[in-house]
């Protein structure tokens, strides 16, 4: 096997070295009735040129590889610089581990305390870890710990929240004793005048489901002593006011758009930030700035004393880990674009996304679910099916979300739409040609 | 350290986006002025030669599989083949959102569904979640999953967890995530679960037991079988922790062994990078009692074609945004195909060789507290070597002989422990390498013991403060304006 250098000869010499006959020897501990009940996969060896080749037939599956997307909800088609992978590709990055030995480690650790600031600039806060599995599990996470620091195990969730993070949110809160209440909408935005007063902690995402900014400025007012839990999109910060500014307490946000492919839904980056009064409570890695032994400025994992192999059962979370190489993705990509990019990017996404809106609200039937402000995407009212215009569009090889989204949200007769920087002009009015001819 | 933060530019060179191609409008006009950021993130605009140079400087100051000998007790830092990577990255894989038709993506749910089925043979268990992110991501979602079982029995006095005290430290936070108390069940002389104190301990409050196999001492636990009846035999469930799977890979499987629940790390058994700390992936295999409750949606075969199964019956729910981390476990998967049943029993084999080759040649000169045949790491204690001297300082002069230190401090079980997993894609060759350095070590922790006191000498940087870090926390840069 190619991976493993040892030669027959070596074996049988490092065999005698240790004083023993055989391999077999070496698995002597293993009961006899494991060892018979084993059953081999079935499956034999292959070579690099094999594998690749199966592997790449079944992108041949992928019909959506090729296609045209409008798909968001939470993962976006951004385009990503190619300074991105060749910098996450250096093997010094990725075949490293958690860097419990900062003194081998000091690229990662850098790249990180960079990664904490960026993060902390753009959502205006305190504090941010080095990041988490996904957007989902970092808003969890947030819940568990409001939960902690107000030690009040009952929560307060907008209902235009991605369905995918309520789903994983649900799993969370079920598991660790902490009671959800729903947070209608009017007018497809969070009416805080329904939040009860006794609850630890108050979720809202913005721009939420239907791609609606939520109005934050009074919230924190509205809502008294509960933590301001706030799920960003993460371009959109380079532009909208931060939920810092409004008195959040956590934001947290699925941090893809920077610089990673969709991948099939993973890996992702969970981005998580708060105030630093509750540094003690929050969860996740945290890299700090210190000293050596010369007085020279390096960095090295901190607050440590949060965490699960030093506080076992009482640990702020158990995640051991960040989603490092993710996290330097991330950060390589907002450090290539720079603050003028970024602002730059964000801008694309928004007035591309409302050209786009005007000309589908201008067709025969159409128009926005609301007029509320949006960012890079929107719900587009249908005269007709939404699924035949779903369906339409696929077979231009252009993907929309799939209606049934919407209907879960409980509105009928619509489309979501997410345009970015990578859709032109003449894709746009492509589609919106297209949507008309459907209705 | 420089940080880009160091460089204060103020104007970006632009160009990696291209210009508006729509009408531009006032930004007022498309958003309230009240909603529009009024300050700048203090990001500074560089350009593309400095951005490259700064992070491949960057890269120069970490160590990786790719440098040396990486011997991270239970992490299996053994070599990540370059065609994993190539594989994922390929555009037909990478481009494909998550919520699209599932029609369109039949390539990526063939890779989810095939690869649940591998590692359901891999464990001889009956069905798999591909979900968890990583190994305690797995063990929160095996947790969950004892949780809504004994629910769905009626039996919810079952609220503690009984765990080894040589499992791994995840383990009881995993626990308590799911609102279980544990209850620690200590190791006899042998490094082994005391059947005695797990007898004493096993009643209907129990939900389950945590073991880790073979254990974080690199044992086998010998009376597995004894085990697993005793917990089953009380109505509990038995939690395997998969991170040291490569102890066994191709020669045994947890199924057979009574596990009702495992959890794999892909990115140390299945040779997926570890990323500097992530992402990694933690599916859960499970016993048949536990199939109606593993999370939605499930990647199903129906006539030739795979769809996402979304009926939420008695599971736990989602445990991730989505499927998983699909570019993760397609790593893991090119592995797979690529060694076949005679490659993972190699891998296996070869693994359980070189620890033992290494710790039969280190005994002679650090103390191994349990002496017996280990699977595929060992832990040696830095007690004795010298006065003064700590497992620290002999980890931090390891450095300057260009390795990276193995595990320190862990297990809790052996006080100044050096937990050691060479893996099996190291030769002999830097296997007695590395056993020199610790020699050559310990003679200089006799000799001139400053060396190590003030290790490492080579490194970009001396020994850090760690607990200035601590008690004074920066954890952004002090733009100081």
């Amino acid at each position: 096997m190619r991976y493993i250098p040892n030669t027959d000869a070596d074996r049988e010499q490092m065999l005698s070295a240790i004083g023993r006959f055989s391999m077999e020897e070496l698995f002597s501990d293993i009961p006899q009735l494991v060892k018979d009940r084993f059953q081999p996969l079935g499956i034999s060896s292959k070579s690099e040129l094999e594998v690749r080749t199966k592997l790449a037939s079944l992108t041949q599956k992928n019909a959506a590889a090729s296609a045209l997307s409008f798909l968001g909800g939470g993962i976006y088609d951004h385009y990503i610089p190619s300074v991105v992978q060749h910098i996450t590709s250096r093997s010094e990055f990725y075949t490293a581990y958690t860097p419990y030995q900062p003194e081998l480690s000091q690229g990662t650790l850098t790249a990180m305390f960079e990664f904490q600031t960026l993060i902390c600039e753009l959502t205006g806060m305190e504090v941010a870890n080095s990041s988490m599995y996904d957007g989902a599990t970092a808003l969890a996470e947030a819940a568990m710990m409001a939960a902690r620091v107000t030690g009040n195990r009952k929560i307060a969730v907008s209902l235009a929240l991605f369905a995918h993070y309520r789903r994983v949110l649900d799993t969370y809160c079920w598991a660790s004793g902490i009671e959800i209440v729903d947070i209608p909408t009017v007018d497809y935005r969070c009416d805080f005048s329904h939040v009860p007063s006794d609850v630890g902690g108050v979720i809202v995402q913005s721009p939420n489901a239907f791609g609606v900014i939520e109005d934050l400025a009074d919230v924190k007012e509205a809502i008294g002593n509960a933590l301001m839990i706030v799920a960003v999109n993460p371009v959109s910060l380079s532009i909208l006011t931060p939920p810092g500014e409004f008195g959040a307490d956590i934001v947290t946000s699925e941090g893809q758009p920077f610089g990673l492919p969709p991948s099939f839904g993973g890996p992702l980056l969970g981005l998580f930030a708060t105030r630093k009064a509750y540094l003690r409570q929050m969860p996740g890695r945290l890299v700090g700035q210190t000293v050596d032994a010369d007085g020279k400025v390096g960095y090295t994992m901190a607050a440590q004393t949060r965490e699960q192999h030093i506080r076992r059962q009482k640990a702020t979370s158990n995640i051991c880990t960040n989603a490092q190489l993710c996290a330097l993705t991330a950060t390589v990509y907002l450090a290539s674009l720079g603050g003028d990019g970024l602002r730059d990017l964000a801008m694309l996404n928004l007035e591309k996304a409302h050209y786009m809106a005007q000309q589908l609200s201008d067709l025969p039937g159409c128009s926005l679910l609301c007029d509320a402000p949006f960012f890079n995407e929107f719900v587009l009212r249908v005269p007709v099916d939404p699924k035949r215009i779903r369906d339409g569009l696929r077979v231009e090889e252009i993907l929309v979300d799939d209606p049934a989204q919407m209907e879960a949200l409980g509105v009928t007769e619509a489309l979501r739409f997410a345009v970015t920087e990578k859709r032109s002009k003449e894709e746009l009015d492509r589609t919106v040609d297209l949507v008309g001819r459907m209705l | 350290m420089r940080t880009i933060f160091d460089y204060r530019k103020r104007n970006g060179t632009g160009g990696i986006l291209p210009e508006l191609d729509v009408p531009a409008k006032k930004t007022t006009d498309l958003i309230p002025q009240d909603l529009i950021r009024q300050d700048k993130p203090r990001i500074p605009n560089l350009s593309e030669p400095e951005v490259v140079r700064h992070y491949t400087a960057l890269s120069k100051l970490n160590y990786g599989v790719d440098d040396g000998l990486y011997p991270l007790g239970s992490c299996t830092m053994k070599y990540n083949p370059k065609v994993n990577e190539d594989v994922a990255h390929l555009p037909g894989f990478a481009s494909i959102h998550p919520a699209v038709d599932p029609e369109l993506a039949q390539g990526s749910l063939s890779v989810v569904h095939k690869m649940s089925r591998l590692l359901c043979g891999i464990t001889g268990m009956a069905d798999v979640t591909l979900q968890p992110a990583a190994g305690a991501h797995g063990e929160i979602t095996g947790m969950f999953l004892l949780k809504r079982y004994f629910e769905a029995r009626g039996e919810t006095q079952r609220t503690r967890i009984l765990l080894p005290d040589s499992a791994h430290g995840t383990n009881p936070a995993s626990a308590a995530t799911a609102g279980f108390s544990v209850t620690e069940i200590r190791s006899g002389a042998d490094g082994l679960v005391d059947l005695n104190a797990l007898s004493g301990e096993l009643d209907e409050t129990v939900a389950g037991v945590m073991l880790t196999v073979p254990n974080t001492l690199g044992i086998f636990e010998e009376n597995i079988m004894k085990i697993t009846a005793m917990v089953h035999a009380t109505g509990g469930l038995c939690y395997f922790d998969g991170a040291n799977l490569n102890a066994f890979l191709g020669h045994a499987r947890p199924g057979d062994m009574g596990a009702d629940v495992f959890h794999f790390n892909l990115h140390k058994t299945m040779s997926a990078p570890h990323g500097g700390g992530g992402p990694g992936s933690g599916p859960v295999a499970v016993s048949e009692a536990l199939v109606p409750f593993l999370p939605v949606p499930r990647v199903r075969l129906d006539r030739g074609r795979y769809y996402l199964d979304w009926e939420k019956g008695q599971s736990i729910g989602s445990m991730h945004s989505f499927y998983g981390n699909f570019g993760v476990f397609l790593k893991a998967y090119t592995y797979i195909l690529t060694l076949g049943d005679e490659g993972l029993y190699e891998a296996g084999e070869n693994a359980v060789l070189n620890a033992n080759y290494l710790q039969e040649r280190l005994k002679k000169t650090y103390r191994l507290p349990y002496d017996r045949l280990c699977k595929h790491e060992f832990v040696l204690t830095g007690k004795g070597i010298a006065d003064g001297i700590s497992t620290l300082d002999i980890a931090k002069r390891l450095i300057d002989y260009g390795f990276h230190p193995p595990t320190i401090y862990f297990p809790l079980i052996v006080h100044e422990a050096l937990m050691i997993e060479p893996t099996e894609t190291e030769s002999r060759e830097t296997l007695d390498r590395f056993a020199e350095a610790l020699e050559k070590i310990a003679s200089e922790a006799q000799e001139n013991p400053d060396l190590l006191h003030n290790a490492p000498h080579t490194a970009p940087v001396r020994r850090l403060d760690q607990t200035r870090a601590a008690r004074n926390p920066i954890l952004t840069y002090p733009f100081g304006d």
